[in-house]
Parts: structure tokens; sequence; C-alpha cells
């Protein structure tokens, strides 16, 4: 099926080029990164996960939202979705590359990352959460490509595949919540110590994932003349709005705790992120711009995908609501969640994180490979939709 | 016919994860993490045993000794330059390169001020001499280490003896240690360290790191192997600011002063058991 993406116009191949000079640069920015160190990053002693880390994490999200189209089709029957689930599988095969090449480049010692493996580790987080994401990989690529032959085919998918796309339920909700317990298990560090971490994660990726999916659609539709159906979309909307109330619910739970308590460690990283903190008469605040955009972003958002006129009568502002969703929901995980965390430091000192130029090329770089190969099997997915209709 | 398979894969599938995660998964993780503390009570064991025949057995040296330290701030601040003598003592011994740049920096033991040793016992109203002076802090080689748990390649591993050492090849530098230790004890190298090591001050009997790893203070386990005590406790003289011994051994130098004085240890509610006390 592979010759499906070999085929296209010339906006495709626009697209492919721009991308892969994006690309490019980012590998000549990593280049530069192996050979002196991570010290061309705006890592510290203090900060010592950064852009890297933090995408991982939000990315990890977007994967197991396409699990928000998956559950519905086949434990429900939910037939709408059927022409779509396949976008949801071949996003999180994307989102997961993506989040395995963050988790590269973010190491100190790249060529040794198999020492995960040569010294399997079970009382350590980062090991399950390689062995989910690894799992929900291989399960996405096997159900994606055994269905859509299938389809291209014309026949029912072999009944073995549905043990696979069953598994790959549980595995979606499993790779968030493992990526949660990389923090929500750390001693001394009380902004990730909370047991709704993983919830919270979960709702926002089940906002940020389906968004995701319904701008695709949106943009398929007017590129590729692929109509994902009036239905299908009104329904992801509709769990988008939930999952993304959900998600501000359990912040606004971290916030109750935090500020009712008054207990220091609660509130300090809270208080970091969202106004600013003060620490020995300095006020420390490079994060606060993000998080209030984060919040003016869901409000916009959520009013754009709720409202009647705006929800159903253009496509444009239904792609704009759920870009903002998206974008929020990326400022609160993929910038907020992570950084803010390591600050105050244990022993109460202060560093703001302020990523470096080769970092962000870096960053850039892996984003435009996670949408590279997002355009290469959406191009081949419907590919084969127009095959079968013609 | 289909909706029975259909039924049954649901159901087959459910169970077979939740089988294998339970009884796999959360079996091993239950056993990871409380292997520290049982080889640190089989230690215990061990010593009060041989304690009682006065016999050092097969079992080694190494089960047996549970090493800690004893920091006198008062000491510190007695004598004002004998921080900078020990730090100094300390990353002289372990090549620890100068890195001026602030993010950059790797320190194994440094001075601090008590609210940052202590950040947990704030005080509206702080002493002057604890607001003035500095004590020194370093890696606490805790009995239940954070760093251990997390680290995903066993890189970071906590000796029989009771010292979290680190594997400076093994390590592939993913920095979680960093993250999940509550004190703030470990640097990264996120360049190469060797050009900010003085080479005529460098000891060529340790190694040198590479970068991308971590690394914190080893409880100088080079020189305890030779019956040495760590460099830091030598810098300190006679003058007994810092005392280093077998917690294990309650006729220890380090016991008896433990028995004589209040001591305190950085952050205890975390349960992590620190192995490092101070006299304030």
């Amino acid at each position: 099926m592979f010759e499906k993406a070999l085929k296209g116009n010339n906006y495709y191949w626009m697209w492919l080029a721009f991308l892969g000079f994006i690309i490019a640069v980012g590998g000549i920015s990593y280049l530069r990164q192996f050979f002196y160190g991570l010290a061309i990053t705006g890592m510290s002693r203090d900060v010592s996960w950064g852009l890297y880390i933090s995408q991982f994490t939000f990315l990890v999200g977007v994967a197991a939202g396409g699990v928000m189209l998956v559950l519905p089709y086949y434990i429900h029957n939910y037939k709408a979705f059927g022409r779509i689930t396949i976008l949801g599988e071949f996003l999180a095969i994307a989102a997961l590359l993506m989040c395995m090449m963050f988790i590269m480049v973010d190491l100190g010692q790249p060529l040794r990352a198999l020492n995960v493996m040569l010294h399997p580790t079970p009382h350590s987080m980062l090991f399950w959460d390689m062995c989910v994401l690894l799992g929900y990989l291989f399960l996405n690529i096997l159900c994606g490509w055994v269905i859509l032959t299938a389809e291209r085919k014309q026949v029912a998918p072999p009944k073995w595949i549905y043990f696979f796309v069953y598994v790959s339920i549980p595995f979606a909700i499993s790779i968030h919540t493992v990526t949660a317990m990389l923090y929500c298990g750390l001693p001394g560090r009380h902004f990730w110590l909370s047991a709704i971490i993983a919830p919270r994660f979960l709702a926002s990726a089940f906002a940020a994932g389906p968004a995701l999916i319904v701008i695709m659609a949106l943009i398929l539709k007017r590129v590729a003349n692929f109509d994902a159906g009036k239905e299908a979309i009104d329904k992801m909307v509709t769990i988008i709005i939930y999952a993304a109330i959900a998600n501000m619910f359990f912040l606004a739970l971290e916030f109750f705790v935090g500020f009712y308590s008054q207990i220091p460690g609660h509130t300090h990283t809270l208080q970091y992120l969202f106004s600013g903190l003060d620490h020995h008469g300095h006020v420390y605040n490079n994060l606060v711009p993000f998080m209030w955009a984060f919040l003016i972003l869901f409000v916009i958002g959520i009013a754009l995908i709720s409202y009647p006129a705006t929800r159903k009568g253009s496509d444009l502002w239904l792609g704009l609501g759920c870009a903002s969703i998206f974008i929020a929901f990326w400022l609160d995980k993929g910038i907020g969640f992570v950084l803010g965390g390591f600050v105050p430091s244990p022993i109460n000192e202060i560093t703001e994180y302020y990523p470096h130029l080769n970092e962000l090329l870096i960053t850039a770089g892996v984003w435009a490979a996670g949408f590279f190969v997002l355009t290469i099997l959406y191009k081949i997915a419907i590919g084969v939709e127009h095959e079968i209709e013609a | 016919m289909d909706q029975k398979r259909r039924t049954f894969l649901k159901v087959a599938g459910i169970s077979t994860l939740a089988g294998l995660g339970a009884a796999t998964g959360v079996g091993r993780l239950i056993g990871g993490a409380e292997s520290a503390m049982a080889a640190a009570e089989e230690a215990q064991v061990n010593a009060s045993a041989q304690n009682g025949t006065g016999q050092n057995a097969a079992c080694g040296d190494a089960c047996i000794n549970r090493y800690g330290m004893l920091i006198d701030a008062r000491k510190f601040r007695e004598d004002p330059t004998l921080g900078e003598r020990v730090v100094l003592a300390c990353h002289r011994e372990h090549n620890v390169p100068n890195i001026p740049i602030k993010k950059d920096e790797i320190k194994w033991i440094w001075m601090t001020h008590y609210d940052n040793a202590f950040p947990e016992q704030a005080n509206l109203y702080r002493d002057e001499v604890n607001a003035q002076f500095q004590l020194p802090i370093l890696c606490n080689h805790c009995d239940n280490p954070p760093c251990v748990r997390v680290c995903p390649t066993q890189a970071t591993f906590r000796n029989a003896d009771g010292i979290v050492m680190m594997d400076y090849h093994r390590c592939i530098g993913c920095r979680f240690c960093m993250a999940g230790c509550p004190y703030g004890s470990r640097s990264f190298n996120w360049s190469d360290p060797r050009p900010y090591i003085d080479s005529a001050d460098m000891n060529r009997d340790f190694p040198t790191r590479t970068r991308g790893v971590v690394e914190k203070c080893n409880f100088c386990d080079e020189r305890i192997r030779k019956g040495l005590l760590p460099a830091c406790v030598e810098a300190c003289g006679d003058s007994k600011a810092m005392v280093f011994g077998n917690l294990n051994d309650p006729n220890s130098e380090i016991r008896q002063m433990l028995k004589q004085h209040h001591t305190v240890q950085r952050n205890p509610s975390l349960g992590t058991l620190p192995s490092v006390f101070y006299i304030v």
C-alpha cells in the first residue's frame, strides 16, 4: 500500500518538502547536541527535564487520544466512527514515534538506550513506560495495517485481529497512566505528587487527541476530498467537550487542595505557574503568560465548539475551536506541567528554564518528523478509501 | 455467532491483561521496591548476630556495615574556612569539574544555608546563627533511596554497606534520578567535564566522567575500601566536624555521638531514611 504515498499533487509534495526541511534543520541541530552534549539546551541542574520530556508527555496523550475512536467503534459498535477510526490509529503511530524521538534526543548517552532492555528494572516506571509505549506502537501498526488491507480488498478483517484491537484499548489507557506515574511517584516534588495526575492526563489526552483528529478530518475534507461525516465529527466534538471540562475540573481540584490546605509545598508551583512566585524579594514568573494563554484558549475553544452556530455552522469556527483546545492543553501539559514541577527545587532554590535555540530547532524537527509520518500514513489511508469508492 | 465471539474476545482480552498486570507487574514492583529495605534489615540482623559472638563470619565486611555520617554544623560556624576546605578536598579527590556556568555546575558536597538544607523547617523568626552561617550538604545515602527506585537501568544502586553508588558506564543519562532525588544531590554532565578539571590537581586514581551521565557523592567508597576515611571527613582533621562510621555497630563513634546529641536528618517525613545526620 506504500505506493499510495508516492502519488500526490504539488501541494502534497510541497508540504512534505517543507516538513523535510524542518527535519533536516532539526537533524543538524541534533548532531550539534550529540557531539557537544546537552549543555546546549536550557536544562540545568535544577530544571533537569525541559522541552523534550514535556513534549513527550503531551504526545503520549495525543497517542492515547485515538482510543476515543477505537473504543466506541469496536466496543459499542458505533458505526459512524468506522471511516475515521484509522485516522486515530495512524495518529497514535505518528505520536508514539515522536515520543520515542523525544526520549532519544533527551538522553545524555543515547547510544546506551538499549540498557533499559538489557537490564530490565521492574521497579522503575520508565521501564514500564517503554514496555507499554512499544506495545501500543506495535498494536496500532498491526491493527491499522491489517484492517486497512482488509478494507482495501473489501473483505471483513480477519477475526484474530479483534483480539489485538480489544487489547489496544487498555493499552491506550496504560500508556498515559504509566507516563503519569513517572511523575506522581516522586517524593519531594509536591506539584507532581498527586493521585489525580493520571486521571487528569487522561482527560486532557481525550480532549487533545480527538481535537487534533477533528482538525485533521476538516483539513482532509478540503485538501483530500475525504469526508469523515457530520455525525462522526459531531460525536467527537461532544467527547472533546466532556474530556476538556473534566481536565479543568481536575485542575480546579488541585487548586482547592493547595490553596484551602495552604500547605506551602502544594501551592508554590501553582503560584509559580499562574501568578508568579515571590522568592527572597524576586518574583519568578516566566511561565505565567503560557498558563494564562492556556486558560484563555480553553475558554475560547470550549465556547466555539459548544455554541451551536459555531459548532455546526462552519468548519472554520469548529476547526479554530478544536485548535484552541489542542493548543491550550499543549500549553498546560506540554509546557507548564513538566517545567513547573521543578520549581522550587528540593533545596528551595529557583532556577527558571529558557530553552536554547538549538533545543527549539530539535523540538521543531521532531514535530515535523511526526507530521511527515502522519501525512504519509493519512495519504495511504485516504488513497485506499478513494480506491474503494472508485 | 459473531456477537458471541466479540463478547468472548472482550472478556478474554481484559482478563488476560488484568492477569498479567496483577501477577507479574505488581508483584515484581513491590518486590523491587522492598528489596533495599530487606537488604538493610538483613544487614542489621547479621550485625546483631555477629556482635553477639564478636566474630566476623563468612558474610564479610560489606554485609555488616551500614555507613553513615554525622555533621556538626557548630564546628563549621566556629571555623568559617572549614567548609571551603571540605568541599575542595572532595572535589579534588573525585575530579569534580569546576564549571563556571551555574546551570551546568556539578557538585558532590557544597555549603548552603539552613533554610535550603532543611526547607521543611521554615521559621518566620529564624535565629541569627542559622540565618547567617552555612552547613555542608551531600548525598544522604538513603536506606530507602528514591533514585535507585526510579533508575531504569540499575546504573544507580545501593551497596550492601548502604552506599548509593553510580555506574558511569551504564547510566543512559535520562536524569530520572535527578527528578527523583528529594535532596537535589545529583548533578549531570551537560557537556564534557574534562576541560574543567585542573590537570595539575587531577587525581589519577579516580576516573573522570564522560558527558551525558549523572554523578554524585559516593561516600568515598574507593577510600573506605582501603581503610581510609572519606576525603571530607579527613579534611576536618581532629575537629570532629564530620564523623563517619558504621551505623550498625552500636559501639562505633558515630553511634555514640548519635546517642549523646540531638540530631536531625534532612526531610525525614519522606521515608527515605537518610544516613547523614546533623547537629545544628
